[in-house]
């Protein structure tokens, strides 16, 4: 059943059109990964269903229910970590959050579930990158959400940390029943986390195209089964690319 | 743990145990000079040689004191109420400097907060920041006569500029990465200024105190050449009117030291207070 429903009738910049019409749906647990050409909008779309971006046309329903703005079940975690560096992990974490929230064994577990279980009291500048990104996330599902929006989250790590990262997100989504929709660049990744990859189109404009992973969890990274959908995929971001 | 550590565990320790076994040997104890001493060398050098040119007799005396009879002006002077005109002095600083910025950091917080204040406000105090200091003081003894209050506000002119530069640039200059996670958490714009641009703008806040700290004693030495009966722009001026140089170079040697003090004193706080900052000096010092 559709959980978050999104309309985007015309956002632009400028006069130039960035999105829309567009018509987009996120199920409860299910991941969903959006690629595209640069300028296609896929940052903006977050932004947009973050509550960041107010200045478009269109609507946004969580659960059949208009959304105005930011809303608390929806979580975004962008590129970078962007934790406050005078924070410490834990102060970042609990950060916005009301004194009433403030439970620590809920921080307490969610610093062990993203593997940073004695860190709390550490500052940003004392952690590693893959470590940040972490905090990044734990932070996102500090307030709970049902929703986790993910923009380029694993773009700035390493190869390893990034898979170790992958992993991780895959786990949480599953025990929080999370539906994640994150933007990438990496087919492999698209390929390896989703349920279903949709291909944004340069300027505007329906999907360029829509692809539901066959393959059942827990996939392997070397699945060649994968293959040929990597391929039309390649070509279709090729012929996107192009039309940009 | 680190991410690498976490995928190859036990390599760390593999090297150490894997190479030849070396004889004890006690770690040799490195004697390292104290951080401050490096920063005394060249005073004491050009100490050494005012000393040395003068009683070589390459420098008249009396234009040029040495050093030691500074030192023993500065001991007479301790006898004859020298202590008086340094807290006279330092406490003209401490009050003008407070007012000075404080007026400095809630102009300059709403002028960086709100564009309308800013666009009714900047232009002048821009305006005024281009006065030199000397200009304000016939003006302050014509409306404030010759009492505190003048030496005050001038102290208080002093330290506001750069303070206020310091503020409204510092939160201007947020990363506007910062503020977008603030707005994902529903932050009003009063906890948004609280918990993340004033904490963001510190380290320029805490950069235009120092410098507004250094120009609070400047303006304080101005105010007290030209009306003052304490003090150690007093001291400078007595010095002047009696032909006394080795008690101008007593007040300035005195003013060197203070303001050093005071400063080394603001650098302290700024480290205390940036030490979350992951920058250039911290790794330096580290």
């Amino acid at each position: 059943m559709t959980m978050l429903d999104i309309r985007i009738d015309d956002k632009s910049y400028c006069g130039q059109k960035v999105l829309g019409p567009l018509h987009l749906h996120l199920k409860q647990g299910e991941v969903v990964s959006l690629l595209g050409a640069s300028g296609s909008g896929k940052s903006t779309l977050l932004s947009i269903l973050a509550g960041l971006d107010r200045d478009w046309r269109g609507s946004v329903q969580l659960d059949g229910t208009r959304l105005q703005g930011v809303h608390p079940a929806i979580s975004l975690v962008f590129q970078e970590p962007r934790l406050f560096p005078w924070l410490t992990v834990a102060e970042n974490l609990r950060f916005g959050l009301p004194s009433a929230d403030d439970c620590g064994c809920e921080l307490e577990m969610l610093l062990e579930e993203t593997g940073l279980q004695g860190l709390g009291q550490r500052l940003p500048k004392q952690l590693s990158g893959g470590q940040a990104q972490r905090a990044a996330i734990a932070r996102g599902l500090m307030r709970r959400p049902r929703i986790l929006l993910l923009d380029e989250p694993f773009s700035a790590v390493d190869a390893f940390t990034r898979m170790k990262l992958q992993d991780l997100l895959l786990g949480i989504a599953a025990r929080h029943q999370l539906a994640i929709l994150q933007v990438t660049h990496d087919i492999d990744e698209a390929l390896y986390l989703s349920d279903r990859i949709l291909v944004l189109r340069a300027g505007g404009g329906p999907l360029h195209g829509e692809f539901t992973v066959p393959s059942a969890r827990p996939r392997s990274r070397s699945d060649a089964s994968l293959l040929p959908l990597k391929d039309r995929m390649l070509d279709l971001l090729h012929l996107a690319e192009q039309a940009g | 743990m680190s991410e690498q550590a976490a995928i190859y565990p036990g390599q760390h320790g593999a090297a150490a145990s894997d190479a030849p076994r070396q004889p004890s040997r006690p770690p040799a104890r490195r004697i390292r000079p104290p951080r401050w001493l490096p920063g005394l060398l060249l005073p004491a050098a050009l100490l050494a040689t005012a000393e040395l040119a003068v009683r070589a007799g390459m420098l008249a005396p009396n234009l040029l004191p040495p050093p030691s009879a500074i030192l023993e002006t500065i001991a007479e002077l301790a006898q004859r109420g020298l202590a008086g005109h340094v807290a006279a002095s330092a406490l003209r600083v401490a009050a003008g400097f407070a007012a000075g910025a404080l007026a400095a950091i809630l102009l300059g917080t709403a002028t960086a907060l709100h564009r309308p204040t800013h666009a009714f406000f900047d232009p002048t105090v821009q305006a005024l920041r281009a006065i030199p200091s000397l200009a304000w003081v016939p003006l302050l003894l014509l409306w404030l006569g010759i009492d505190e209050a003048p030496k005050l506000v001038l102290i208080a002119i002093g330290a506001f500029f750069p303070v206020y530069m310091g503020v409204a640039a510092g939160i201007r200059g947020v990363d506007r990465k910062l503020v977008e996670v603030a707005r994902l958490y529903r932050l009003s714009a009063s906890q948004q200024a609280r918990q993340v641009l004033l904490p963001a703008a510190l380290p320029a806040i805490l950069t235009g105190l120092r410098n507004g700290l250094g120009l609070a004693w400047m303006f304080m030495v101005a105010a007290e050449l030209i009306a003052a009966s304490k003090g150690l722009g007093y001291l400078l001026s007595d010095g002047r009117e009696t032909s006394r140089a080795d008690i101008v170079l007593a007040a300035i040697l005195l003013l060197a030291i203070l303001g050093k003090a005071s400063d080394s004193l603001m650098l302290r706080l700024e480290q205390r207070l940036l030490a979350w900052r992951d920058s250039f000096e911290s790794h330096d010092h580290a």
